[in-house]
């Protein structure tokens, strides 16, 4: 059976591109529909009826929303090709925890980096550099959160790194002279076809955000 | 019999939601574990070091080894002991368990201990975002004796902290946020729970949680004069 995948995506999203990059990984296509989500479609309505959010992953008419939930998703109903989770117990739990570390932790502050001003952006500066590098200690010296092969964590993660440079600049911090592995570690899922194919260039980023701050009121 | 190497302790708190979830999840399975009581207010080393990330209970050490945070913790006791499967087979049933799970946790908690903490109409707004939330949850049960169908699945251990948490605190905060007219389903689900003897036997007992809850509320209540 031809399987039809379809996806709800916005392409500025870190959480949409960690479902791009799994479906890359698995050689999965995908028709892929760009959301205006200042005025939302009829169809992300009725798929995502609870939050009404992008990324929404359309299987064969069946809706599954939240990103992360989306690539485990991908990883069992595809299960041939890069095993996205690994298949020890301990650790698919130890990998689960630091996605939900990253959704938890380290998007709230990136919001405040470039969505607010003076003591509430410091407060996200500080928070943000104390997440990445309890990421960057429990990377170590590993090629890839999980190892020797790139999968969950690092889908996680990602998507954030298109978003380093405008985080900088508002912040006026570096995170490659906090987390240097860490910025290695980028570089090299970046030279994956998967990743290098989902992710925005900064550049278009970095323009985005001033627009966004203006479109939202912010600014 | 485990042996000792096999050992399986939970870090846990007896009136807390997340660290019941474990036990139900635990008990389900047959599996025997420590319980050790942990002081919130002054954290033991043992706590600190399991979970330095979030220092927060529930930790399962299972040999020795700590997993954190209560639905990372439910998956690893399904995926290492795979009788009486919480979760379901199919990986489409497996994601909307998932997404369940994490409404009741992300959007019913959250919104429901906004409820507790306000008054006046910020109050009254927390309780009809409540009961919104709620209402997505009654639709879910409509034909079905569980959240998981016909057997107790994972939404229904996570949702317990609807049925005995929320729905133990409103009594005694006095604000009746799921009243049985608008929640039939949620009501006629909470009768079925209590018809399963390991949600009986892993649920806190009733008078000792309300005593519990009403201390928490008026330590809160002192907090926000």
């Amino acid at each position: 059976m031809a399987d039809e995948v379809i996806l709800l995506d916005y392409w500025p999203s870190m959480f949409g591109m960690r479902t791009r990059v799994a479906l890359e990984e698995k050689n999965i296509k995908f028709d892929y529909r760009e959301q205006d989500l200042f005025n939302k479609s009829p169809i992300l309505l009725e798929m995502n009826l609870v939050h009404k959010k992008i990324p929404v992953l359309i299987h064969n008419g069946k809706p599954v929303c939240e990103s992360l939930i989306q690539v485990e998703y991908i990883d069992e109903t595809w299960p041939g090709g890069n095993p996205l989770l690994p298949s020890d117990p301990y650790q698919r739990a130890q990998a689960k925890f630091w996605g939900d570390f990253i959704d938890k932790k380290v998007y709230g502050p990136t919001r405040l980096i470039w969505g607010a001003k003076g003591e509430e952006q410091e407060v996200g500066t500080k928070e943000f550099i104390e997440m990445l590098k309890m990421l960057e200690s429990e990377l170590g010296d590993k090629t890839y959160f999980g190892g020797e092969t790139f999968g969950y964590v690092d889908i996680a993660l990602i998507g954030f790194y298109c978003w380093f440079d405008i985080l900088e600049k508002c912040g006026n911090f570096s995170i490659d002279a906090v987390c240097p592995k860490l910025i290695a570690w980028a570089k090299r899922c970046m030279k994956r076809d998967s990743v290098a194919k989902s992710l925005p260039d900064s550049d278009k980023i970095n323009k985005f955000v001033p627009e966004l701050k203006k479109k939202i009121g912010i600014e | 019999m485990a042996e000792r190497s096999e050992e399986v302790k939970l870090l846990g708190m007896w009136a807390s939601p997340f660290s019941r979830r474990v036990e139900i999840a635990l008990t389900l399975k047959g599996v025997p574990y420590e319980f050790s009581e942990q002081d919130i207010a002054n954290k033991s080393p043992l706590l600190l070091q399991s979970n330095p990330v979030h220092k927060k209970i529930p930790v399962l050490l299972h040999s020795g080894k700590p997993i954190s945070e209560s639905l990372v913790i439910l998956e690893y006791i399904d995926d290492t002991w795979q009788n009486n499967p919480i979760l379901p087979q199919d990986p489409y049933d497996r994601a909307t368990a998932r997404f369940w799970g994490r409404f009741v946790d992300e959007q019913i908690y959250v919104t429901a201990m906004k409820v507790v903490g306000k008054v006046g109409e910020e109050k009254d707004a927390a309780v009809e975002a409540t009961r919104d939330l709620l209402k997505l949850l009654e639709k879910e049960l409509v034909g079905k004796k569980f959240l998981g169908g016909e057997r107790l699945g994972f939404v229904d251990i996570v949702a317990t902290l609807v049925a005995f948490w929320l729905m133990r605190t409103e009594e005694v905060v006095g604000v009746k946020v799921v009243p049985v007219e608008m929640f039939p389903e949620i009501h006629r689900w909470v009768k079925n729970l209590l018809d399963v003897d390991v949600i009986k036997k892993c649920i806190p007992p009733e008078d000792e949680h309300l005593n519990y809850i009403r201390a928490r509320m008026d330590r809160l209540k002192l907090k926000s004069v």
